[in-house]
């Protein structure tokens, strides 16, 4: 097996029992991005020369016998809203082409003193805003298992690099479903973990109340490895939660008896694919052999979620990237300014594409003066019925298992034109994103065309370990994780 | 006039803490341009604001003791609009939950109490500062962000104010409000404390509010007092040629006096506030209020009453003195060691150490005179009279030394002995016979010119009274 078709934590312990050298791994790895990335155009940023410096730094501590961390000689991609000091951090947006940040996000400072690699930046959707990867301002990724197909989005580049192992995992952000959604249409481990886990501090808002990062991984053991690492209070972020972090990674094989699962009606009604529906069904089956209750549930606000999330989200990105005016940074127009109204205006129409400024435009909407109130206002009010749905749900279960997306991968080009149907592309990621509570989806099975299919488990605030466990034991019982797409 | 004017005022102060508002960039006042500045008050992509507690304590310290209703649950907002010197284009404020609700001060005009209600107290954040090039036809400005993110108190009150005089008093007092409660250094010249005034004029009797115009930019309470006059005979005019007041926006031009439109009704902003979703709600306990009551000193017009029930001194004096809390810690300092009279002391204070803190142009903290010493010096003023004690205050200020050292040093202590000064009266009288013949044949004028003749010759140290009878009683007898 070549290096780079191995897990992350299968990786490590290479590097860390001096089998092979870090420095071997990114020459190894970089050789097969040369040969995918024209395919599948996963990235918008490579730093081979960063990455063999670290590589060599990590070696060097191996040989003279120091501690390495955690994720000591681990290739690790970011999704390129996540500011990289030095590296272009760009959002997939013209207004940021050239914009390289002076800092670290958190998660780059906790991943760096974990002793990982930074590979590079990956593709998404601008801003991240997009379920398809298509409105990234430079390039659309391309699904491994179907380069016709879209990887999903927004954080299309880096599951298309997971998937087709020109990274060994990634860090991208989740804001209605970005990061487990291109999980599931790619075949890998996706979760989100809970509002407030990990820091936000240097991920470019886009939502900031729904904002959260998550993990891009090959199974579920990587999830909980890099999990352990970003995890944690930061007083960077007022909404870091100071919740203590239990151990992710020891316990990771070991279900508490008497697991019961809830499965909501409304995941598994109308405008789901039958393939989809039956796969997720069988995965549900393999729990209770395991042991497992199912439980029927009915979360009967989830029907508002997109409407909800739609009207939160714009309202928030609406404000969050006011901040692009051509001022301080970020693009600026070439053509002759009358009056800084004039500035503004051709910076932005310049700088933003389509998708962004409908929905800055429409946040714009919703919050204006006699609209808050039916708008916005309602929104939040209908926020917290759906949050007592899933409040009340957990009395009951432990977790709650869905489909991660009512379809496999759609066609490039297929749903651009329809913004509705690509925004129903999320209906089953968007509620955790409006409850805060953390998911995450894993592979479980795959389309007759041979697109992988996703399930989603989603647990109670702070209870990752819990959802980690109960995918590590479905990932137990099955091979779907280790099925790579056959490229070239 | 036959009109009424209806003010009310906003007050930005910016509080005085050490690190900004959201960051922890120094606050310090006139520093290099963007040398205070880091990712965060400069709203680069992925930054989040940190809230400084100590602010947010000014703030809730500043609503109390500006007698608000304190909010259990308060949040910020983000007040939105587009301009160069705000990084994010929007400010974070409060809108929904302010922190103080319904409060009100109680100012004095002419010798009367008024109160003036409080609509609310909040905070937010400063902005940055847009530096235009002096060179002309420059095609760019520069922008200073040193003070964006500072954080800022805004006190709005109701439309309670019917004169200049009283918002005068309203801007007097709320300023020693909060430089005696210690929030702010509210220095006008640095931009630390600024008015914006909303005036309307309606028929005098008329219970109905005329269109309302709002003015900004007052960076002073001169320019306040000027702009009021100015939109009082603006208005006055349209009203009498019966047009229309517009409701607008109105910005004060210091140099040419004069305001100018800055956008209409039509153009005024919407400020799409919503929740500021970075931030966590603040949640205010009464054990949090009670700790921050604990630490208010009298207010102003607390001490400015009292002053003149326990003192007995004229409510001019007290009001002088309280003005500056420092100026009124010092006068009962003074009050606590001194067995003079209260009414003394002030008169010396109001006087003297004013006058002398105002030529000298320093204040009260850095006075050469300690209140111990001012005491001191009041108390020997009878062992040497009050013209010696002024030029001996001046000596002190001058050197530092006390009233007592300078006094023994120079030998100036009051000649009281009768015989000593009978004497030098006897040598008067024979150097001058003709101006003691002139008192006794009833030239009363005559004994000044004595007196003033003996002092010469004590240098000023015989005591006036005791030599006032000595002469009175030789010159009365008959003639040897
Ligand atoms: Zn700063």
């Amino acid at each position: 097996m070549l290096s780079h078709e191995l897990s992350a934590n299968q990786i490590k312990e290479k590097i860390v029992k001096r089998e092979i050298t870090a420095q071997e791994v990114v020459e190894d790895l970089f050789e097969w991005i040369n040969l995918m990335e024209p395919l599948i155009k996963a990235y918008l940023y490579l730093d081979k020369d960063g990455a063999l410096l670290k590589a060599k730094e990590i070696d060097k501590k191996l040989s003279n016998g120091d501690k390495v961390g955690l994720l000591a000689g681990i290739p690790v991609a970011f999704k390129d809203n996540i500011c990289t000091a030095g590296m272009k951090t760009t959002c997939g947006s013209k207004i940021l082409e050239n914009f390289i940040p002076p800092y670290d996000a958190f998660v780059v400072k906790r991943i760096k003193e974990e002793d990982a690699i930074i590979i590079g930046k990956t593709n998404l959707d601008e801003f991240a805003m997009g379920s398809s990867n298509e409105n990234s301002a430079f390039h659309i990724t391309r699904n491994p298992w179907n380069t016709d197909c879209i990887p999903g989005g927004s954080g299309g580049g880096a599951a298309a690099a997971v998937t087709a192992d020109m990274a060994f995992m990634a860090l991208g952000s989740d804001t209605g479903g970005s990061v487990r959604q291109p999980s599931a249409f790619c075949g890998n481990v996706g979760c989100k973990p809970t509002y407030g886990r990990v820091s936000r501090y240097g991920l470019v808002a886009f939502a900031s109340s729904l904002d959260q990062i998550g993990s891009v991984t090959k199974d579920v053991s990587d999830a909980a490895l890099l999990l352990q690492v970003v995890s944690g209070h930061d007083g960077f972020d007022s909404t870091s939660a100071t919740v203590g972090v239990p151990d992710y990674i020891s316990d990771i094989d070991s279900v508490d008896g008497n697991l019961r699962i809830g499965v909501p009606k409304e995941f598994f009604g109308e405008g789901l694919n039958p393939e989809v529906g039956s796969a997720v069904m069988d995965a549900l089956e393999i729990y209770k052999r395991n042991g497992a209750e199912l439980v029927d549930l009915s979360l009967p606000h989830c029907g508002y979620a997109v409407a909800t999330y739609y009207i939160i989200a714009t309202a928030e990105a609406s404000s969050n990237l006011a901040r692009y005016d051509g001022v301080r940074y970020g693009h600026r127009s070439q053509l002759s300014e009358d009056n800084i109204i004039d500035m503004y205006s051709r910076v932005r129409a310049e700088g933003f594409g389509s998708e962004v400024k409908r929905r800055i435009l429409f946040g714009n909407y919703v919050l204006s003066a006699g609209f808050y109130e039916a708008y916005y206002l309602k929104a939040s009010k209908v926020r917290n019925l759906i949050k007592n749905d899933f409040e009340d749900a957990f009395k009951k279960v432990d977790c709650i298992i869905s489909p991660t997306c009512p379809t496999p991968a759609f066609r490039i080009g297929e749903k651009i034109t329809d913004p509705l149907q690509m925004y129903l592309s999320d209906i089953y990621t968007i509620p955790a994103n409006l409850v805060g509570i953390p998911g995450i989806s894993v592979p479980c099975g795959f389309t007759n065309t041979g697109l992988p299919i996703g399930m989603q488990i989603l647990g109670k605030h702070f209870d990752e370990e819990k959802i980690l466990k109960v995918a590590k034991l479905f990932e137990n019982e099955t091979d779907f994780h280790l099925k790579k797409p056959e490229l070239n | 006039m036959k009109y009424e004017v209806v003010m009310g005022l906003e007050t930005h102060a910016e509080l005085d803490t050490k690190s900004k508002l959201f960051c922890g960039c120094s606050t310090k006042f006139g520093s290099e341009p963007n040398t205070q500045t880091c990712p965060i008050c400069l709203g680069l992509p992925g930054v989040l604001p940190v809230m400084n507690k100590k602010a947010f304590e000014h703030s809730l310290k500043a609503a109390l003791a500006l007698h608000c209703e304190i909010s259990k649950f308060t949040n910020f907002d983000r007040k939105s609009y587009y301009y160069p010197d705000l990084p994010k284009n929007y400010q974070t404020s409060q809108n929904y939950f302010n922190i103080g609700n319904n409060g009100y001060v109680d100012i004095v005009v002419k010798g009367k109490e008024k109160r003036i209600d409080i609509h609310n107290v909040h905070l937010e954040e400063e902005a940055g500062k847009l530096v235009h090039p002096e060179t002309t036809g420059a095609n760019y400005s520069l922008v200073d962000f040193n003070r964006a993110g500072v954080p800022l108190l805004e006190v709005v009150t109701q439309p309670d104010m019917r004169s200049v005089d009283e918002v005068e008093s309203y801007m007097q007092t709320l300023r020693n409000i909060l430089l005696y409660i210690g929030v702010s250094d509210c220095k006008m010249q640095e931009g630390s404390l600024r008015f914006e005034v909303s005036i309307s004029l309606r028929e005098k009797g008329s219970n109905i509010l005329g269109n309302r115009v709002e003015i900004k930019n007052l960076n002073s309470m001169k320019a306040v007092l000027k702009v009021i006059a100015y939109e009082i005979s603006r208005q006055g005019s349209l009203l009498d040629k019966g047009e229309d007041v517009l409701m607008e926006t109105r910005l004060w031009d210091d140099v040419d006096s004069v305001s100018r439109r800055m956008r209409s009704k039509e153009e005024a902003h919407d400020y799409r506030y919503f929740p500021e979703p970075d931030l966590v709600p603040v949640w205010i306990d009464q054990g949090w209020i009670d700790e921050t009551q604990a630490t208010i000193p009298e207010l102003p017009v607390d001490r400015h009453r009292r002053f003149v029930n326990e003192y007995t001194i004229s409510d001019y004096d007290a009001g002088v003195l309280t003005e500056d809390k420092p100026l009124a810690d010092y006068f009962e300092e003074c009050v606590k060691m001194s067995q003079d009279s209260p009414k003394e002391l002030s008169n010396w204070i109001i006087n003297d150490v004013l006058r002398e803190l105002n030529e000298r142009k320093t204040n009260v903290q850095d006075f050469a005179i300690s209140p111990e010493m001012l005491v001191e010096l009041i108390k020997i003023k009878p062992t040497i009279g009050s013209s010696i004690a002024k030029d001996v205050f001046i000596e002190m200020i001058n050197t530092g030394k006390t009233a007592t050292s300078i006094v023994k040093e120079k030998d100036l202590t009051q000649m009281d002995d009768v015989s000593e000064l009978d004497d030098v009266v006897t040598k008067v009288i024979e150097e001058n016979s003709k101006a003691a013949e002139d008192y006794r044949l009833g030239k009363k004028s005559a004994l000044a010119f004595l007196i003033g003749q003996t002092m010469k010759i004590t240098k000023g140290k015989a005591n006036p009274k005791i030599l006032t009878e000595i002469f009175k009683e030789r010159l009365s007898a008959d003639p040897k």
